[in-house]
């Protein structure tokens, strides 16, 4: 296992290389002179030349991108000029308040997909099932930032219950129960597509697996149904929806951008909202990078978690 | 042969009606049709709205802000410039509608593109281009159209390019993935012969077949799209006012959520109806394109075979006798097809009794077996009628929970190809202990001893060891040995083992065989032995059953059948097997086919192949007559001794 591992996270390096090169090549796109929009309109000529030189802006690109990856290496994500601080302070800052609302999404989509999905399957055509795929369907369709605002309206407007906004009561706040009832509404709109993705997943792939041969022999040896579907068939299915689960982690950490900026969550998304409208170049560019090197690394938690369940697949 | 004739009429037939019958599909699947009226009436209202009787979207009038729906002269009410929401909703739905459209078109020209080329020239190209591709979709989904939108500025065109760009992978995979499959038909390698150059090929020959996936891929994409172009406008980094699109509108909205709900809610409702109905109606149109992507259509089989019995006949007790079926029989409801898979089948099993079924595939003998403990799959599977008789009760009549504690207990099965029936996920020491545990009240630990006690049983050396291996680390042979370990777990009365040696090789076969026979000698187990080869029958059963189309077509001790067989179709499955030096002579031997068990003749099923048919042979029903000592045969003109 520990070699499996270790062979995954080499296979990590050309992704994470490719991902640089993808970021670096997108941000090289952007016209007219970069030091000019790196330090924004109001730059003297002095500062400009500056800028140039500390990031080989002169240089031909394939020496810039090396320049650049190398200070990254070193922690040297550059220097936001509007916010006057490391960039990567600041990312590292706003992406721990990402992780917590993303984590607890995909942790709730996961247990509600799942379960949403094996019960659909097992009473396949029931009503339970029908009632299933409707709200998968309105899950999927729905635009998260408006189901957003409809919540703030019932849930903070109208009942009073939930805080609309934030990370953390301005007043007397501050403790993991503050934390948990300004978490409860973006966490759950952030999951509801992905919920309804896992668990539109979940219901094909039990049903696929419900029709295999070794669940005839389950059967046959005479378990329990509840053995046979939640032991037998479940593990068989899980192996299917858990690389999609990884996926969705990619839509969690995306989506977190329209939440974040509904619920004023004070984490990357809204922060790289913010840095596009202020051109604030450098911290987009960091932004996306920690974010996209995070998703690859859920990516491999997905797999290793595969394969542990599936020792086929780590021959 | 007039069969094929009216089943190629049929095809043409179908082919001339494709188009109204794919319509037809699709207006036959409610939500898809109920996504494409939305749908019309949305794009209706979008395109129309130049012409309808509405205030300027962008005619501002601060005396009348905010007004709630309902108001006289504004339907949907106004926002905080005074605009016309109703009128503003529709002007924006248009430059929704039309972005998501363009981005949509945009991805799949050049997502196909790169995959039909990729998939096309393969090779390094191939890597190449996916390695791309690849890159581009390690990125988290939107995270990357807001890092394109970065670079070009927020702008709705850029917004658009920033969409279209990371959809291109969904498209560029899947049209090469079924470009790679199409490369090397024979339609694709002829046009290349006639000297047509690879451009010609790849867009007169491979594009009209991946055309479909193109359009499939698109309708499931067209929603995401809208949705994601209108989340770009709703964070400020698309439509820059003046210009409108449904987005950016809901973004506006959401600085008066408090004051005036309606300005945010409006628009938003639009954008979940427009993509609602659009993904009602892609679903919809995968669904009639590519049936076999259709996931979760077929039913899951049900714990037990359906039961809907028009015959129960009367069984007398036969204390001799430890299974005893009478007139089972078992259908197949498909459409409005009923395929009698078994058709009143009768037979015993005696005290330590090993019996075998023989007939070809599909003739029933193992849709019979598994009918016995229920396990044929509902849907489709229904037993019909008949009566299984085990210890004084039925079988088809027990409790659930009876039914669970005989299986596995006094009736244990032993699967064909033992690859795909035991499961892959488990060690096999494991399932075979969850067969002990199953049906004794003993711990984790005594139910793995006793696994390894099995395993060693069936003779799998260093059991011990073997106990933790998963089946696919281990080999044919032995893997079948696992599940006649797991057969034996509990010193089952009744072993049906369903062609347990087919998918083995000779030497292989010959020793689990061998271990079957001394095993059941052993443990004092009936055994129903199912399978195809006379061969196999000799050496193993006591008694023979030959089924034919759902039927028992002879029965009797395996010596006497196999000496004077007196069914011409017992006589001809005998020829079959294989003789030493005579290669070839194999069981497929016999001209012509079973009739289809959904559209059975007239009287003798096998009469299609008999070479001793006369006319009364298509006549009524024919019936297991008694010939000699426990023998039954099912034909008028049963073959004499002399034959041999
Ligand atoms: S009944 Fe007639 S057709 Fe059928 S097997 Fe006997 S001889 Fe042949």
């Amino acid at each position: 296992m520990a070699g499996y591992i270790v062979k995954r996270l080499l296979a990590m390096i050309p992704v994470l290389i490719g991902l640089s090169i993808i970021v670096f090549l997108i941000m090289a796109m952007i016209p007219g002179d970069p030091a000019q929009a790196i330090l924004g309109n109001f730059a003297t000529p002095e500062n400009v030349a500056r800028v140039n030189r500390e990031l080989g802006l002169d240089k031909p690109l394939p020496q810039q991108y090396l320049i650049w990856v190398t200070n990254l290496l070193q922690g040297d994500f550059g220097r936001s000029y509007i916010l006057n601080r490391p960039v990567l302070d600041e990312v590292l800052e706003r992406f721990s308040a990402t992780l917590i609302l993303a984590g607890t999404s995909l942790v709730l989509c996961s247990i509600f997909g799942l379960l949403a999905g094996i019960v659909s399957a097992v009473r396949q055509f029931g009503w339970i099932d029908r009632t299933v795929t409707f709200f998968v369907l309105i899950g999927i369709s729905m635009p998260s930032f408006w189901l957003g605002l409809l919540l703030i309206l019932v849930f903070a407007v109208q009942w009073r219950v939930l805080p609309a906004s934030g990370m953390f009561a301005i007043y007397g706040g501050g403790d993991l129960l503050d934390l948990a009832r300004h978490l409860i509404l973006p966490a759950l709109t952030l999951a509801v597509v992905a919920t309804g993705v896992i668990a539109r997943l979940t219901r094909a792939s039990m049903l696929e697996v419900l029709r295999q041969d070794y669940v005839r022999t389950a059967r046959a040896k005479g378990l329990s149904e509840r053995k046979v579907i939640y032991r037998h068939a479940f593990k068989a299915a899980l192996v299917s929806v858990i690389p999609v689960i990884g996926i969705q982690a990619g839509f969690v950490l995306g989506g977190a951008v329209y939440i974040e900026t509904v619920f004023q969550w004070p984490g990357i998304g809204a922060m790289l909202v913010k840095a596009i409208s202020t051109r604030d170049i450098l911290l987009v560019q960091g932004g996306v990078l920690v974010v996209a090197a995070s998703y690859v690394l859920f990516n491999l938690i997905a797999d290793v978690v595969q394969s542990l369940l599936d020792p086929r697949l780590k021959s | 042969m007039s069969e094929a004739t009216a089943a190629n009429g049929q095809a043409k037939a179908r082919k001339s009606s494709g188009r109204p019958s794919a319509w037809k599909l699709l207006m036959n699947n409610k939500l898809a049709a109920t996504g494409l009226w939305v749908l019309l009436a949305i794009a209706a209202l979008a395109i129309l709205v130049p012409v309808l009787p509405l205030p300027d979207p962008n005619v501002t009038e601060p005396a009348d802000r905010l007004f709630p729906p309902l108001t006289e002269g504004h339907f949907l009410g106004t926002d905080h410039l005074g605009r016309d929401i109703f009128s503003r909703l529709l002007w924006g739905t248009q430059v929704s509608i039309a972005v998501g459209l363009s981005a949509t078109v945009i991805a799949a020209v050049f997502g196909s593109l790169i995959g039909l080329v990729a998939g096309y020239v393969g090779g390094r190209t191939d890597n190449l281009m996916m390695r791309g591709i690849d890159m581009l979709m390690a990125f988290p989904y939107i995270l990357l159209a807001l890092a394109i939108v970065a670079a070009l500025g927020p702008g709705l065109l850029n917004a658009l390019y920033a969409i279209a760009i990371v959809n291109i992978p969904f498209f560029a995979r899947n049209i090469r993935g079924i470009t790679l499959g199409l490369k090397h038909r024979e339609f694709v390698d002829a046009a290349r012969l006639s000297g047509k150059s690879h451009v010609g090929v790849l867009f007169t020959e491979v594009l009209p077949n991946v055309l479909p996936v193109i359009v499939i891929t698109m309708s499931t994409t067209v929603g995401w799209m809208i949705l994601e172009t209108a989340g770009l406008s709703f964070l400020g980094l698309g439509a820059q006012p003046p210009q409108a699109d449904l987005g950016s509108m809901l973004g506006e909205g959401r600085k008066l959520l408090f004051t005036a709900p309606h300005v945010s809610f409006v628009p938003g409702l639009m954008i979940f109806l427009l993509v609602m109905s659009i993904n009602l109606l892609g679903d919809g149109v995968r669904d009639v394109l590519d049936p076999r992507l259709k996931s979760g259509a077929l039913a899951a089989p049900s714990a037990r075979t359906a039961i809907d019995r028009d015959v129960v006949p009367e069984v007398e007790a036969n204390p001799d006798r430890v299974l005893d079926v009478k007139a089972l029989s078992t259908h197949f409801d498909v459409g409005d097809q009923v395929y009698k898979a078994v058709g009143g089948v009768d037979f015993y099993l005696g005290e330590t009794e090993c019996l075998g079924l023989v007939g070809e595939s599909g003739s029933g003998k193992s849709v019979t077996a598994m009918s016995l403990a229920g396990l044929v799959p509902t849907p489709p599977g229904v037993i019909k009628g008949g009566r299984v008789m085990f210890e004084g009760a039925d079988l088809l009549e027990v409790s659930d929970a009876d039914l669970r504690g005989i299986r596995g207990r006094d009736i244990a099965y032993v699967f064909q190809d033992p690859l795909s029936t035991l499961h892959p996920l488990f060690p096999v020491g494991d399932q075979i202990a969850e067969a002990v545990r199953a049906h004794q009240p003993v711990s984790k630990q005594v139910a793995w001893d006793r696994a390894v006690e099995l395993l060693d049983l069936v003779r799998i050396p260093n059991a011990a060891e073997r106990a933790k291996a998963f089946p696919h680390e281990m080999s044919g042979g032995m893997r079948q040995r696992v599940s006649i370990a797991m057969a034996l777990a509990n010193d089952a009365k009744v072993l049906v083992a369903d062609e347990p040696t087919t998918a083995l090789d000779v030497t292989v076969q010959a020793q689990v065989l061998k271990l079957m026979d001394q095993l059941r000698r052993d443990k004092n187990a009936a055994v129903l032995f199912i399978t195809h080869d006379f061969g196999v029958v000799s050496e193993i059963c006591d008694r023979i059953a030959v089924m034919y189309a759902g039927r028992i077509v002879e029965t009797g001790p395996t010596d006497a059948v196999l000496k004077s067989p007196a069914h011409p179709y017992t006589r001809m499955l005998i020829d079959c097997v294989p003789v030493m030096g005579q290669p070839g002579r194999r069981l497929d031997a016999i001209a012509g086919l079973p009739p289809p068990v959904n559209d059975l003749p007239d009287g003798c099923a096998f009469a299609e192949r008999c070479p001793h048919a006369t006319s009364e042979c298509r006549k009524g029903d024919i019936g297991l007559g008694p010939l000699g000592e426990g023998r039954e045969v099912r034909c008028i003109h049963p073959l004499k001794e002399t034959v041999l």
